[in-house]
């Protein structure tokens, strides 16, 4: 589904991202971990295809097609979405308007007829307790006035809506209090299908207690310095990142 | 100097040429007060960019241009007027239709509305109403710096007149029609006078349209007399082209806790100038002041806001927003003043602009006079593009940047619009901002005027 290959990106010329290389298969669930500033988001920012970061080396393929080529919406509509850490407040804009327009032009890239105001909403109706959100905040405009914790919920109300192929959960552990970290954690289980997949981005290991991933990776400094199952994740909530640095810090001098 | 007084003696001749057919369909009282406007506006003449509040604002093109004579109606010219149909389906109103000024019904000029609410000509009113009007013409506009407020009281021919007695509270909104059409270039100036008495309650919808595309300039006033503790909304949707000169001077005095709102959206216009006057005249009282602007080309758009705190705890608040594209210009002169005596005033201000071309230039500038101390006060002014990380968020979801850039600049401009209170006519105004974002004449639809 999606491979990188010694991807490097810098922002403002700094490189940030230092030589990634990565597969994520059909159906499985990635967490990607490791301390503040070691690049987790500037790799979601470059797989959604955030402009401030610069690919400088490296590949990125998806489903065979180069991703890098591709602008946001289309990477979008190739069903890739990404759940933002810190979901951007838009004045003005409805809910229902903006995933109005944003389903009915996935469904254009695929060939189908926009869906009937009934349908829609009988859609948005059915999402929205999935995910166990407000039924008002789909009347407010877009994360306006909503708190931390229901910004949050409404990434994964999004990320029901456009069921993609591939979700990139950016950080959307952090500010929640334990009550929505479940919610959200099965929202996203119940989005699960065989063949789906999800990167979940995570600083704390305690959101793995409800998402269980295949794969766990490391990353520190740029680099995927680590790789293994789910085991991993409780390793690092017992030892914390020092003994990863560490361990990285002996390998460079051997 | 010598070509500001030359253009000033032409105005003032057009003056003499016409007053006596003026006067004439005018009431003794209403005439009482043009000798002394035309001389102030002699002393005064056409703004300049020297005149503060002007100074964004270049009125040359319009007022240096030779209008023809000074229109007068006659039958056959209503013709038309009385085709003109507002397109907005579920909007239910009482509707007047002005064409060039005049009110254009030979036999129906005064109306009675239920409650015992007269709507019609100012003319007719002022010669059947002589106190009511006595009491509240020409005691809310005047300027000591503004020639075109005392050209407007010198020369005004027609315009609405509204009473609604103490007590009356009118569900359904007036809708005012201001069409111009002439096969002339044309400069007209109309003047309304809005009287609501104590605990009484009305919507007035004005629209601005032209029917033919030549060139015109309006000079139009509006005085507003809102009582003890009544409530009063205007919504004046400006939608005209791009040779159309408009300038507005609305005054708004209000008593002890009176609510009052003004709402300026233009859509179109080739130079808009709005001028609203909040005068808050009692204790308790509130005033919302709005403006949305779109334009592009060189379309040019000035709003001007003086509000008056002159009694104890009224609060105001004011909003307007623009989106300017091309090398359209806009221009926002907001003015809080608080008197010494008015302590417990809460007053705001906010002017957001969006500006989508190198080219495109705003201009703005809070002006806050405060007398008072205990006095909540804030003003905020912004210039810039669209936000990046909003547009990103959106594309992020599979909208393309065309339709998100689209969507952005309708939810800016809807902050405004959702200020109208009338449903029919905000969904309306929603769907005529977003034609005019995406390009498309925002002209009503069924419309049969080609305007443009």
């Amino acid at each position: 589904m999606l491979v990188i290959k010694n991807l490097k990106a810098s922002i403002d010329g700094k490189t940030i991202i230092k030589g990634i290389s990565l597969e994520v298969k059909p159906g499985e669930i990635h967490a990607i971990m490791g301390p503040n500033g070691s690049g987790k988001s500037t790799l979601a920012a470059v797989l959604a295809g955030r402009e401030f970061a610069e690919v400088t080396e490296g590949t990125v393929t998806y489903f065979g097609k180069n991703l890098l080529e591709m602008a946001p919406e289309d990477r979008a509509k190739e069903g890739i979405f990404l759940g933002f850490q810190y979901p951007i407040e838009i004045p003005g804009v409805s809910m229902v308007n903006f995933m109005k327009t944003a389903v009915n032009e996935q469904r254009k890239h695929r060939g189908l007829e926009p869906l009937s105001a009934s349908d829609f909403l009988k859609m948005m109706r059915e999402k929205k307790e999935l995910v166990e959100i407000d039924s008002k905040l789909a009347n407010r405009s877009v994360n306006e006035g909503f708190s931390g914790g229901e910004k949050k919920k409404n990434e994964i109300f999004q990320m029901a809506m456009l069921e993609p192929k591939l979700a990139i959960l950016d950080e959307t552990d952090s500010g929640l209090d334990i009550d929505a970290l479940r919610i959200v954690a099965n929202g996203v289980n119940k989005l699960k299908r065989p063949d789906n997949s999800v990167i979940v981005i995570t600083h704390y290991q305690r959101l793995l207690d409800y998402i269980i991933p295949d794969v766990v990776h490391v990353l520190y400094d740029g680099r995927i310095v680590k790789t293994a199952g789910k085991e991993l994740a409780l390793e690092l909530e017992e030892k914390g990142y020092d003994w990863i640095k560490k361990d990285v810090g002996e390998n460079n001098l051997k | 100097m010598n070509n500001q007084s030359e253009r000033s003696e032409r105005y003032y001749n057009l003056y003499k040429e016409n007053i006596k057919r003026i006067a004439e369909n005018s009431s003794p009282y209403i005439n009482s007060f043009r000798e002394e406007a035309i001389e102030k506006f002699g002393q005064l003449g056409i703004p300049t960019r020297e005149n503060e509040t002007y100074r964004y604002t270049n009125l040359d093109t319009f007022f240096n241009h030779e209008f023809k004579s000074y229109f007068m109606p006659v039958a056959s010219d209503f013709a038309r007027a009385e085709e003109f149909r507002c397109d907005v389906t579920d909007l239910d109103a009482h509707g007047i239709v002005l064409l060039n000024g005049f009110y254009p019904t030979i036999t129906d000029k005064l109306r009675q509305l239920p409650g015992g609410i007269w709507i019609g000509s100012l003319n007719e009113a002022s010669k059947k109403f002589g106190e009511k009007i006595e009491k509240h013409y020409a005691k809310y506009a005047g300027s000591d710096s503004d020639g075109l407020v005392h050209l407007n009281t010198a020369m005004a021919s027609d315009g609405v007149f509204i009473y609604v007695p103490e007590g009356v509270v009118l569900k359904k909104p007036v809708q005012v029609i201001n069409l111009v059409q002439s096969e002339e270039d044309i400069f007209n100036q109309h003047r309304s006078l809005i009287v609501v008495e104590k605990n009484a309650e009305i919507t007035l919808i004005i629209c601005d349209h032209t029917l033919s595309p030549t060139k015109f300039l309006t000079n139009a006033v509006t005085e507003v007399y809102v009582g003890e503790n009544s409530h009063f909304d205007i919504i004046r949707v400006q939608n005209e082209h791009n040779n159309a000169g408009k300038i507005t001077h609305t005054f708004i005095h209000q008593e002890r806790n009176s609510n009052a709102s003004s709402n300026n959206i233009t859509l179109h216009g080739g130079l808009v100038r709005n001028s609203t006057h909040h005068f808050l005249g009692g204790e308790g009282a509130e005033s919302y002041s709005y403006g949305l602007y779109l334009a592009d080309k060189f379309q040019h758009v000035d709003n001007y806001v003086n509000v008056e705190h002159a009694y104890p705890n009224c609060t105001s608040n004011q909003l307007f927003k623009g989106v300017l594209d091309d090398m359209a210009t806009g221009a926002f002169n907001g003015r809080i003043y608080v008197h010494k005596d008015a302590q417990g005033t809460m007053a705001y201000q906010k002017n957001n602009n969006i500006l989508l071309t190198d080219d495109a230039k705003m201009d703005t500038k809070p002006q806050l006079e405060i007398y008072a101390d205990d006095v909540k006060c804030s003003h905020g002014a912004t210039v810039g593009q669209l936000d990046d990380d909003a547009l990103f968020y959106l594309q992020s979801r599979g909208i393309n940047k065309r339709e998100a850039r689209l969507m952005l600049m309708f939810g800016f401009a809807h902050e405004v619009i959702q200020n109208i209170k009338v449903e029919a006519l905000r969904e309306r105004m929603d769907n005529l901002v977003m034609q005019r974002l995406r390009g498309e004449l925002s002209r009503c639809a069924s419309c049969m005027v080609k305007c443009g």
